[in-house]
């Protein structure tokens, strides 16, 4: 007789692990399986799956997956991602928060920066009032999977009128031997009238397998509060990721971000700002390199729900090999939200034949009287400008750099941290190969 | 220096130059004059480099050397600069920047060291001086949102910072006031020296009352009809490029 195993797929194993690894989750168990249950109906996207047609997560969640989060990292080794020397700096090792790697010493009055399952324990208000309230597990399988399978991350609340003058830099180390997934998680709190700098960097270090991280953060900004916010993503080809960024802002409250991806065999960056109040503004800046087979995905959502708000979002990327990119910007204008000025644009460089670039701006207006306007462009670089580098004695190399640079710039230079910005300039250099 | 022989050049098929001869020394300024369409601005291209342009014949020997097997960025670090008719605007590259890259492609080819940043500074300094510009439209991203006088004259500073051996000015008159013309030609005759050479590629005379050209030709329809000395522009400028015509076709 023969017998028939079926492999499992990897819904049935991510449900499996929930099952049998309860006691390592972290957060509410009500909260945890009811999140189960909306990703159980939810699924892993399929190409069926209009959010996620041009991103086969179904394709590269195929094969084993562990769910390891092992510290593997030497000190020498993390030292070498601290990037920003004046910051306070934040490690997170797969998924899980390490103080001891963490440089929080002498953090400022009004900075409070704790491990997730810390805050949890403490009973801390801000905590309970905000966690799991702004992403919501219905809308996005991978909120749902995340809210149920987290096991840490890192919780950071800015008390009302404290000015946080050095940036906070949360580095997330992969490190895998295994192929594994995981779900770091973050809450990140700015009460009222505070100022807050925010760098979310990604990086593997040591893998000899594959990543696929569901990262998920929630920024809840009060009244009046400033802040800025930075995600560098740079994984490598093991790297996998999934970041879903949720942000609620209240009146008056002014929030920039910027995503930038230079590499990494999958991005898939969901975004969402939602102006819950009046006279809040909000940028949205991004820039994505891609090269090989890399596919890296922006989808953001705008949500103008008040009067009188501002957006504006940037996109711009740089597509080479065989690369997919895809950027799907959705603004949407409530009844409510009379005098939105709702402002998008995004710009691709398409270097090569073989590489794609989707792009799908989506305006979904029902107030009457708004400025809202939206453009698209995808080109090659211009010969005329390399002809002019080139009649100067720059080689077609360095032109090319050098007008790849000038594109990119109008994103980098709004990144307001000079030791960052340089960095980031740094990393362009070194990622166009050509 | 330069040896242009018989040289055909068409693009897309249709031949504009049709067998230019022309012998310029070191030390010489040649203005070259012509009524619209006549290929002064395809001559211009063709020694810098174009690849739209097809060289069907001839030959182009610069210090020695076949010009045109050269890349235009060899042509460039072999000291021909390309002063541009309508100079390209590209927002996100600094000038200074662009020209710190340009000097150090030059130097590595030529297997220099590298400049030192201070060197370079200096270098800036004394040639902004010289060619009447201001920093701050120095400190800008490459000419953009100059207007056509700042653009012209930010030509003719490259061109003093990168100390070419032959410089071709292709229209660099049109579009200045009076005043700006006097600031852009002062600059040339500054840079002019015994060791370079200088092509002038006009269509009016004015600009050759502020740089005075040894030799001046006329080009019309692809070759070159008639040369002399500075007085044939003054003459052209009376009687207009018909008189040539007429002569030509008489």
């Amino acid at each position: 007789m023969e017998t028939v195993i079926k492999t499992s797929t990897i819904k049935d194993k991510l449900i499996f692990e929930f099952e049998t690894s309860k006691l390592f989750l972290f957060g509410d168990t009500k909260l945890r399986d009811l999140a189960m249950e909306s990703f159980c109906k939810q699924g892993i996207p399929t190409r069926k799956d209009e959010e996620y047609k041009y991103t086969r997560l179904d394709l590269m969640l195929k094969g084993e997956f562990d769910f390891l989060t092992n510290k593997n990292c030497s000190d020498a080794q993390i030292e070498t991602l601290k990037f920003l020397k004046d910051a306070h700096i934040v490690i997170l090792e797969n998924g899980i928060f390490v103080e001891g790697s963490s440089n929080l010493q002498n953090l400022p009055k009004g900075l409070t920066i704790c491990s997730l399952v810390d805050a949890e324990k403490s009973n801390s208000p801000v905590f309970e009032k905000h966690y799991a309230q702004h992403a919501d597990v219905e809308k996005d399988p991978f909120i749902a999977l995340n809210t149920a399978m987290t096991k840490d991350g890192v919780f950071i609340h800015i008390a009302k009128n404290a000015i946080i003058e050095k940036p906070i830099h949360i580095i997330h180390i992969s490190t895998a031997f295994e192929n594994s997934i995981i779900h770091p998680r973050n809450l990140i709190v700015i009460d009222e009238n505070a100022q807050a700098k925010i760098i979310e960097s990604f990086e593997t270090v040591d893998s000899t397998a594959k990543t696929f991280s569901n990262a998920l953060t929630e920024i809840a900004i009060d009244k009046r509060a400033i802040v800025s916010h930075y995600k560098i993503q740079d994984e490598k080809e093991l790297g996998y990721l999934v970041n879903t960024t949720q942000v609620i802002q209240q009146k008056e409250s002014v929030f920039s971000t910027h995503t930038i991806t230079l590499s990494g065999s999958l991005v898939r960056n969901n975004l969402t700002v939602v102006l819950d109040d009046e006279y809040t503004e909000s940028h949205l800046n991004g820039l994505y390199l891609t090269a090989g087979n890399q596919v890296v995905d922006n989808h953001t959502v705008v949500d103008h729900r008040k009067p009188n708000c501002n957006s504006n979002e940037l996109y711009k990327g740089i597509i080479e090999g065989k690369s997919t990119a895809t950027f799907n910007g959705k603004i949407y204008v409530r009844e409510d939200a009379q005098k939105t000025n709702a402002f998008q644009s995004n710009k691709n460089i398409l270097l090569s034949q073989a590489g794609t670039i989707n792009t799908k701006p989506q305006l979904e207006i029902y107030a009457d009287d708004v400025k809202c306007s939206h453009g698209s462009t995808t080109g090659k670089l211009d010969e005329e400008k390399i002809f002019y580098l080139r009649a100067r004695g720059i080689g077609v190399t360095n032109a090319k750099k050098l007008l790849m640079h000038a594109f990119a710039s109008e994103v980098v230079n709004t990144i307001k941290i000079k030791p960052l910005r340089e960095y980031v300039e740094e990393k362009i250099s070194t990622t166009f190969k050509l | 220096m330069l040896s242009i022989k018989n040289l055909h050049a068409s693009i897309d098929g249709k031949e504009i130059l049709k067998g230019i001869n022309l012998e310029i020394k070191v030390g010489e300024v040649h203005a070259i004059m012509g009524p619209n369409g006549s290929g002064k601005s395809t001559l211009a291209a063709v020694l810098a480099g174009r690849s739209e342009y097809v060289v069907t014949d001839g030959e182009i020997i610069y210090n020695g050397q076949n010009l045109l097997e050269l890349e235009a960025e060899d042509r460039a670090r072999e000291g021909v600069f390309l002063a541009f008719q309508y100079p390209i605007e590209i927002p996100g590259v600094s000038n200074i920047n662009f020209l710190k890259t340009a000097i150090s492609e030059i130097r590595a080819y030529k297997g220099l060291d590298p400049m030192k940043a201070k060197d370079f500074l200096l270098m800036l300094k004394e040639k902004e001086k010289l060619v009447e510009i201001d920093r701050a439209l120095v400190s800008r991203s490459l000419n953009e949102g100059f207007s056509g006088g700042e653009k012209k004259r930010n030509e003719i500073f490259q061109m003093a910072m990168l100390e070419p051996k032959l410089s071709i000015l292709d229209e660099t008159d049109s579009g200045l006031d009076i005043d700006a013309l006097r600031v852009v030609a002062n600059g040339v005759n500054k840079l002019k020296s015994k060791e370079n050479a200088t092509i002038i590629i006009t269509h009016y005379q004015r600009l050759l009352d502020y740089i005075i050209p040894d030799f001046v030709h006329i080009l019309h329809n692809g070759k070159i009809v008639k040369s002399g000395l500075k007085e044939l522009a003054l003459e052209l400028e009376e009687k207009g490029y018909d008189f040539i015509k007429e002569e030509v076709e008489a």
